[in-house]
């Protein structure tokens, strides 16, 4: 079995919420190197045989189709998952 | 009359927007989300909630549902559609409106009655009310800021496609205290506010939400 992975963030010039609320925290605790903090998305997509550049090209089409917004998001990789789970 | 009200798994005010309807003088029809097919109705809401738990982002998968396929076709072809909520964040996942809606910028679920501006009254679903007339309707979301690029925001507002604005504290962070928006025909309109929950005296803030339905009944009957 295959896996591809697909990482989506939001676009830099798109506020989020979410990585703020994480950097604050960061900083409550003495993370004090840390000075932002942006949350994306990382999406496993699982294939019965191995990852050919044909799937590698259908699960780009559904990271651009369904696993991103592209008015909000970038697609930042579309690749083969490592060996390691 | 003949408004049809989709059911999406997670929808939460599709009882309220059917019976807006009703109140308008109309005949509520419930579609389905799993039914490709829109039994001849003369306009359609998308009403608030969940859809599909908001998983992915809101409205991403509720998109994808069989009856938005002759939807979107039958918007594109002049069909009054409103999407409240929920139903707006669907609209924009589907490209029938430009932008997108994130999480709120004070990271709060608001909920309160919220005076708004109504901007074009020039809409399928705004024609009963006035040019810069100020109404109140409920505010309720979590993810309502509405964002787009400059040049959309510009396009939308050079073009009157800001159909509601928001007036005093901007409660989500939307870009120019967007409330509400439409396409450039007018006929597809989506807001963040409930106009559904205002539309009788004795629950909410009063019965301005009603004439989003009178107008487009108006509409359909004079066209």
């Amino acid at each position: 079995m295959g896996r591809v992975v697909v990482d989506v963030m939001p676009k830099p010039e798109i506020l989020d919420p979410q990585g703020k609320a994480v950097a604050a925290a960061l900083s409550r605790l003495g993370f004090d190197h840390v000075t932002g903090v942006r949350q994306g998305k990382r999406f496993e997509l699982e294939v019965p045989g191995e990852v050919t550049d044909e799937v590698l090209a259908e699960a780009r089409k559904a990271a651009e189709t369904l696993l991103s917004n592209p008015v909000i998001e970038d697609v930042v990789r579309v690749a083969v998952a490592d060996e390691a789970p | 009359m003949r408004v049809g009200v989709v059911t999406f798994p997670g929808s939460l005010d599709d009882r309220d927007a059917a019976r807006a309807v009703r109140h308008a003088g109309g005949e509520p029809v419930a579609l389905w989300h799993g039914d490709a097919d829109l039994h001849g109705v003369d306009a359609v809401v998308l009403p608030g909630g969940f859809s599909y738990g908001d998983y992915l982002r809101c409205g991403a998968i509720a998109r994808f549902a069989p009856v938005m396929g002759p939807l979107v076709d039958a918007a594109r072809g002049g069909l009054p559609v409103l999407g409240i909520c929920n139903g707006f964040q669907v609209l924009c996942e589907a490209h029938l409106l430009p932008g997108a809606l994130v999480r709120n910028d004070s990271r709060l679920f608001v909920c309160r009655d919220q005076r708004l501006r109504v901007e074009n009254a020039g809409t399928a679903w705004t024609a009963e009310f006035g040019d810069g007339e100020e109404i109140v309707v409920p505010l309720k979301n979590g993810e309502g800021g509405y964002v787009a690029d400059d040049r959309t925001l510009d396009e939308l507002e050079g073009e009157g496609r800001v159909v509601v604005r928001y007036v005093g504290d901007n409660p989500n962070g939307s870009y120019r205290d967007i409330a509400g928006i439409s396409n450039e025909r007018g006929n597809v309109v989506g807001l963040m506010p409930h106009p559904e929950h205002a539309t009788e005296p004795v629950f909410g803030p009063g019965t301005d939400g009603l004439r989003f339905f009178t107008s487009v009944l108006r509409g359909v009957l004079t066209a």
